[in-house]
């Protein structure tokens, strides 16, 4: 598919979503939300289709997209690890099993494997703080994570 | 655990099923929107509310009958219901709770609010990180439409109010309720400066009110059971209950309502069960990056909004974490700047480049790289931005660095000073080292070590090497001769 074909597909689906919201610039953030959901994340194509379609500055969109740690302008991994970092999580240790779970992967907060497989992302409290330190991979939660026990964590997937 | 604990907010929260409004119903549920609506006007609803004497729950503690009056003092054609259910204290779940487990409870007390203030639509601006409440939400919107709760002229009145929902995006500085405005018209969550207030122009432009989730779920107890009832619970100046998310090191975490004025030791010590494997308590925290650190010395406050305020902390949320010997006060600081700095909008200089600042010499700190002139800093651009920040957030950002070093100066003193962590948690400043007559050369510290940084024969004693060590603490787990210390 050539470049120009994609970003014809891209304009064609963010119209319909879009259309949804009745192109109320004031319901951007509900349509990043369903952008997001629809593609994974939020690429610069995607971005300025939305700014486009709804008439407002390609800039406004990418500064909301930014603002709001919901957002990715990155893809996620198949398996997205998102390691809680509250309060409780924190006083639990989270930040050693953050940095195994980095060790282990190869890769730093923030960024996906070269595999596409993994991608490890820190959150501010999901509300299990009874189970701190908390771990999530996908829709599954782990809670009272040890250091000791990533390796074998992350062997559920491989 | 539950002898001191009076449930107002979450008083329904697991005896009804959230996705059954019959089940809210038979426990007096709607039955106070009915009352209002056909036995009651608009300023005599709002008068309750203000003699209960509810003040806001999601941090400021604004008296919510007086914030009621206000808006319904403005005089447009339309008017808006908020209530905030951006939950983004870390550490704090008890609106999540309400919303998952009541959340008619909510919607009841939106649509009396609304009757209040004459508005005829609401929006729950809700975290998109919590697809259960979201869920839960629609059910029970749908239902009360359904049943003729919500929607046009509801019970057959003349009264007529619609919810909606309105998704958050993962930032914090939103629970700020011009921000929260902001970012639900599709924004930005930047705050804006007030006067002029919400109450006045808000929500596009429109006179709105807003309030959080646990403020709402008290509304139709106080007018089921009476506002006289519910002043009779609290102190003084803060009535009736609050819902605390107790967690970090005590024996018994979770969600507790106390009456206010309970203190801190039977939070902790009665209800929490004490500080967990026999550790030595230290500090509690509660407010979340925009309260304080507490103390020993503190255990005896009364919690309500201005005992906590005098002792250098807040109410916040409810968030309450628990803290013991193993845990650095500066580590603690530098976790919660680290998120203000995330979190800051940047819109105003202060905070935006203040709270940098602040992490900078905390982060020199940890690194046992400070000196004594920085713990002066730290105080001067920490009172600096409390003064001159637009928005509440950045007016209390320094609290948790403040706190601290009033009141754990000595270890901020030892790690300036002596380059000491006596926590044990600033890498920079501690060492591993093998206790040479325990050793027994077993070789399985040697093994562990991902740095390589452990030599000896098998059988011989071992050696760490402080340059190579990175100080991750593997080694001291695997030893079973207890023959490493950290230092």
């Amino acid at each position: 598919m050539s470049c120009s074909e994609k970003q014809e597909q891209i304009k064609k689906t963010i119209a319909g979503i879009c259309s949804e919201f009745n192109d109320d610039p004031n319901e951007l953030i509900a349509i990043l939300h369903k952008a997001q959901g629809h593609y994974g994340f939020l690429p610069k194509e995607v971005q300025s289709a939305i700014a486009e379609r709804i008439g407002v500055p390609a800039s406004k969109v990418y500064g909301i997209v930014t603002f709001y740690s919901y957002f990715t302008m990155e893809p996620k991994g198949k398996y997205p690890i998102s390691i809680c970092m509250g309060t409780a999580c924190y006083v639990q240790g989270a930040e050693k099993v953050l940095q195994e779970f980095e060790s282990r992967l190869e890769v730093k907060n923030g960024q996906t494997t070269a595999d596409g497989k993994f991608s490890i992302n820190t959150l501010r409290c999901i509300g299990a703080c009874g189970l701190a330190p908390v771990v999530m991979i996908g829709d599954k939660v782990y809670g009272n994570v040890k250091p000791e026990e990533v390796k074998k964590i992350i062997s559920e997937y491989k | 655990m539950k002898s001191k604990q009076i449930k107002i907010a979450l008083r329904n929260c697991g005896h009804i099923d959230p996705e059954r409004i019959e089940d809210y119903i038979s426990y007096d549920g709607y039955a106070a929107l009915g009352r209002c609506l056909f036995e009651d006007t608009p300023s005599s609803v709002t008068d309750k509310i203000k003699q209960s004497g509810l003040r806001g729950r999601g941090g400021g503690g604004f008296p919510t009958g007086k914030k009621w009056e206000l808006c319904a003092a403005s005089v447009s054609d339309k008017k808006y219901v908020i209530c905030n259910a951006d939950e983004g204290d870390p550490g704090a779940f008890m609106d999540r709770s309400v919303l998952e487990g009541d959340p008619h409870s909510v919607l009841e007390a939106m649509a009396i609010c609304g009757y209040c203030i004459g508005a005829d639509e609401g929006y729950i601006y809700i975290r998109a990180e919590y697809p259960l409440a979201i869920k839960r939400l629609k059910i029970a919107i749908a239902q009360a439409e359904e049943a003729g709760l919500l929607g046009d002229r509801i019970m057959g009145s003349d009264f007529s109010f619609k919810i909606r929902l309105k998704y958050g995006a993962g930032a914090f500085v939103c629970g700020e309720e011009t921000a929260l405005i902001k970012s639900m018209e599709g924004n930005r969550g930047e705050p804006i400066m007030k006067p002029p207030y919400p109450a006045q122009k808000g929500y596009m432009g429109k006179p709105t009110n807003v309030n959080n989730v646990e403020t709402f779920a008290n509304v139709a107890a106080i007018l089921n059971r009476g506002a006289e009832w519910f002043s009779s619970i609290g102190t003084e100046g803060s009535k009736g209950t609050k819902v605390f998310a107790l967690a970090g090191k005590v024996k018994n975490v979770g969600l507790v309502e106390v009456p206010m004025g309970t203190t801190l030791r039977e939070l902790i010590y009665e209800i929490g069960g004490g500080i967990k494997s026999g550790k030595k308590f230290k500090a509690v925290q509660s407010g979340g990056p925009s309260g304080g650190c507490l103390t020993e010395k503190h255990l005896d406050t009364p919690i309500d909004y201005e005992s906590l305020k005098a002792a250098g902390s807040m109410m916040g949320s409810g968030g309450m974490i628990v803290m013991d010997e193993d845990d650095c006060m500066v580590a603690v600081a530098k976790f919660y700047l680290e998120f203000i700095v995330e979190e800051s909008c940047g819109k105003c200089v202060p905070c935006r480049e203040g709270n940098k600042v602040l992490y900078n010499i905390l982060d020199k700190i940890t690194h046992g790289k400070g000196e004594l002139s920085d713990l002066d800093k730290l105080k001067n651009f920490g009172n600096i931005i409390k003064s001159t920040s637009l928005c509440g957030l950045g007016q209390t950002a320094p609290n948790p660095v403040l706190s601290t070093l009033d009141n754990f100066y000595d270890e901020y003193y030892d790690h300036v000073v002596n380059k000491k962590c006596a926590a044990k948690q600033c890498r920079s400043l501690i060492t591993y080292r093998i206790i040479e007559e325990n050793c027994v050369g077993c070789g399985a510290c040697k093994r562990v070590c991902p740095a390589e940084a452990i030599s000896g024969e098998l059988k011989q004693k071992h050696l760490i090497d402080q340059e190579t060590c990175i100080k991750c603490g593997a080694c001291i787990k695997k030893c079973r001769f207890n023959a490493i210390v950290v230092e």
